[in-house]
């Protein structure tokens, strides 16, 4: 394909896409030059397809054809974000804002909303568009989206990714165009240095000087890889830009290739993403098609491919040294540091490995500046970054905001609080190689800095809320379990380390514990951190070490007083029934399993601790809040 | 191998991996594409089928049976007919995965990780399948169910007894 092949779609397309960006009355004006009278965006990413955004697909095209409307396009993008409330269903260009849509709703749409002179399902519509008088605002200004600025995620929710034509029309191959055509490989990393961004993945590197040293290291031979194998439980991001907009890494890792001097890429995914792999591998076929990758690239003389190589669940392969020997096909061990990838990394030719949030941005930076980026966020953490928000918290979903937001604006502005009235008691970060940032710290800045400042980390971006029924020895063990399970076993203090932290954590939370416990957990965390031999076991002890510096209480209530102030830890848990509450209707004997509740009729009852397993149904059961926990 | 197996490979499935290891055999680090494969064909990877891939691509049957240990996703034993698979991801798990777990067990009276004896059903735990706006979830084969409460376990497996 030639440039102006490339600029003739995306003219084709633009004005296609702009109508998707919510831009009001010119937006109608655009429609009508389109030949689209109405565009219908359906979610078709994980969450929403979870909760049957195919049915709803496949119900407005019946619906739409039985209706004889033939000027209406549908699309199927992918995440939006807010997705607690899938599907999800916005049509342009008014911009209407359609929540948790059944197949049902979908037919009322089409007959009230989508026929010619149709009007907006009020009803139907995401209620937080709706104010108190009935008047519909934009989605854009509804606490969750107004705080966010979408850089990282710019087309995700506006394009069908399996379509290259409209990923082009919105701006992917823009930026690889601007390189080949005008910039020398030293530019463009002068000006991925300039821009200040920083690995999304975790430990914040800067990414332009990664590709420095690359650039630096000779060799016949090297490798620009994608870190797309997000395995931190909670976190979304990187599965949600692969499945929304996959162009937009292939792109950046062909301007990486560029700068360094490389024309080979692997793209690392998880097996798990089986939506994400199949988008990817059409998105690869149809960057082929169109000579977006392979040889002599946009008549540049520059060849680049591209190859997918599927992981298949091992935690430890989101570490950079493991990842590239789990692509050369053995045990995804790391190996030790250095030499760093850039001078021997996979197949032992100079690497760079960059995450596929950390590749979404590069587009935006080539085209507006570094100055622009740098001017977003904190002085040193530029740009946005996008968090899996999950937990406690009434919007769970995918945000992207500014670096320095701070968490405050996170949960209580854009993630509309926690439900069920409960209190937040505090988020964590960074997965199992972070930690909790507690209610005293939610107004801290979330960026680089601030967050190793008060012990947690950055993280690849999953944040869970934590509302006051969570037990934070619990939560500790919960990761050292994960942790332990996930050591790949080549170093000892991360193999045994993690397993002897694990067993101390569990014989706390079984009221076993006694205070020299925290005297070792601490020694032996330091221990880990010091001399593991990788990042896996460098961080694990993190969750611990936060928890026990922010909620030591918690850890003393389960050795001194052996109580689980959460109510979580079961073995530290007794119920009782309070017979001034008991009616004696039997029904938690009746539904007792290990019939350890005695008692006549219409007379108090009575729990025989010895027998109880604390399973909880006899409390859930009672009519007359009469059972209680302690 | 603490019993004898009763691995019987087909004609058919026999001649779907060769064909797998020799498209493949020539691309450096293919092994793990070759297992995935291998575990598609079959739905397990007994060690019968190790051997023929470590025949195949030429390398010792340690490096294929250390591979296929060392990735969660690789099982060397049977699966149920249809696989259940609970996510045990925090986002899932501050939500009460773990007692909707609890329940599948007590229903089909197996441990996570193990197979019903008429092979109807096998439990799997799973690290976040990225639902997580459907707190807490499972998956039964292809399929995810959302917002569970252990009581509706039940009634979704009966499901998949007729």
């Amino acid at each position: 394909m030639t440039i102006k092949e490339l600029d003739a779609i995306r003219k084709n397309k633009e004005d296609l896409i702009k109508v998707r960006r919510l831009v009001k009355e010119e937006g109608e004006k655009l429609a009508k030059k389109t030949g689209y009278r109405k565009q219908v965006l359906v979610c078709g990413g994980t969450g929403c397809t979870s909760s049957h955004s195919m049915q709803v697909i496949e119900q407005l095209e019946k619906s739409l054809k039985e209706l004889n409307l033939t000027d209406i396009l549908v699309v199927k993008t992918g995440c939006f974000g807010l997705c607690a409330l899938g599907p999800i269903m916005i049509v342009y260009p008014e911009g209407a804002f359609y929540a948790q849509m059944t197949p049902e709703h979908v037919k009322t749409v089409a007959e009230q909303h989508l026929v010619k002179g149709g009007q907006i399902v009020k009803e139907l519509l995401y209620q937080g568009t709706v104010t108190k008088e009935g008047d519909i605002i934009p989605f854009s200004e509804t606490p969750f989206y107004k705080k966010q600025m979408r850089i990282a995620l710019r087309n995700c929710g506006v394009i069908a990714p399996e379509n290259i034509e409209e990923a082009i029309g919105a701006g992917d191959y823009s930026a690889l165009e601007k390189v080949l055509t005008s910039m020398s490989p030293d530019d463009v990393i002068n000006e991925m240095n300039a821009s200040g961004l920083r690995g999304r993945g975790g430990a914040g590197f800067p990414t332009g000087r990664k590709w420095s040293f690359a650039k630096a290291s000779q060799g016949d031979e090297k490798y620009v890889c994608c870190n797309a194998d997000e395995g931190d439980p909670g976190a979304f991001m990187d599965r949600s830009v692969l499945e929304g907009d996959p162009h937009c890494v292939l792109e950046a890792m062909t301007i990486a290739g560029y700068a360094i001097g490389a024309h080979h890429g692997f793209i690392y995914v998880r097996a798990e993403y089986p939506v994400a792999v199949e988008r990817l591998k059409i998105a690869i076929a149809q960057a082929r098609k169109y000579g977006l990758l392979g040889k002599d690239i946009l008549g540049s003389g520059f060849d680049f491919d591209i190859e997918i190589r599927l992981g298949a669940g091992a935690f430890v392969c989101g570490e950079e040294t493991a990842l590239m020997t789990s692509i050369e096909g053995h045990r995804g061990e790391p190996r030790p540091r250095p030499p760093f990838p850039a001078v021997k990394g996979l197949f032992g030719k100079p690497t760079i490995l960059n995450n596929v949030e950390t590749w979404a941005n590069v587009n935006p930076i080539i085209m507006n500046g570094a100055a622009w980026f740098s001017s977003i966020g904190t002085s040193t953490s530029s740009g946005t970054k996008v968090f899996a928000l999950g937990g406690k918290i009434t919007n769970v979903g995918l945000v992207e905001v500014p670096m320095g937001t701070t968490l405050r604006e996170i949960v209580e502005e854009i993630g509309g609080g926690i439900p069920n009235g409960k209190k937040f008691k505090a988020a964590q970060t960074g997965g199992p190689s972070g930690g909790c940032i507690p209610a005293e710290c939610i107004d801290t800045p979330i960026d680089y800095d601030s967050l190793i400042a008060i012990g947690s980390m950055m993280g690849s971006g999953g944040m869970i809320i934590l509302d006051e029924d969570t037990c934070m020895v619990d939560i500790a063990k919960f990761y050292l379990e994960f942790t332990a399970d996930e050591s790949c076993g080549k170093c000892t203090p991360c193999r045994i380390g993690t397993k002897r932290l694990l067993q101390l954590l569990t014989k706390i939370t079984e009221g076993k514990g006694e205070e020299e416990d925290l005297v070792k957990i601490e020694e032996l965390a330091n221990h880990m951190k010091q001399s593991s031999l990788c990042a896996l076991g460098q961080s694990a002890p993190n969750p611990v070490l936060s928890t026990m510096r922010y909620f030591k209480s918690e850890y003393l209530a389960h050795i001194v007083d052996k109580v689980c102030p959460a109510g979580v830890c079961k073995a530290l848990l007794t119920y009782h029934i309070e017979a001034d509450k008991c009616r004696g209707c039997t029904l938690c004997a009746r539904n007792c399993p290990v019939k350890a509740i005695s008692g006549e009729i219409k007379k108090p009852h009575v729990i025989d601790t010895s027998k109880c397993i604390k399973c909880g149904l006899c409390m859930a059961n009672c009519k007359f809040d009469a059972i209680t926990r302690i | 191998m603490d019993k004898k197996s009763d691995f019987h490979s087909s004609a058919q499935q026999t001649q779907k991996l060769k064909a797998v290891i020799e498209e493949s055999r020539s691309t450096p680090g293919c092994l793990m594409h070759v297992l995935q494969e291998a575990q598609g064909i079959y739905g397990y990877l007994p060690i019968e089928v190790q051997s023929m891939i470590a025949e195949g691509l030429g390398i010792s049957l340690s490096e294929v049976y250390g591979v296929a240990t060392f990735y969660s996703q690789f099982s060397l034993k049977p699966k149920g007919k249809h696989r259940i698979s609970v996510c045990l991801g925090t986002a899932c798990y501050v939500k009460g995965s773990d007692k909707i777990l609890e329940e599948i067990e007590k229903v089909l009276g197996i441990k996570c990780g193990e197979c019903t004896e008429d092979g109807l059903f096998s439990i799997d735990s799973c690290r976040c399948v990225g639902a997580c706006g459907l707190a807490p979830v499972m998956m039964i084969d292809n399929e995810v169910y959302g917002k569970l409460k252990p009581e509706m376990v039940k009634d979704i497996l009966d499901k998949y007894k007729a």
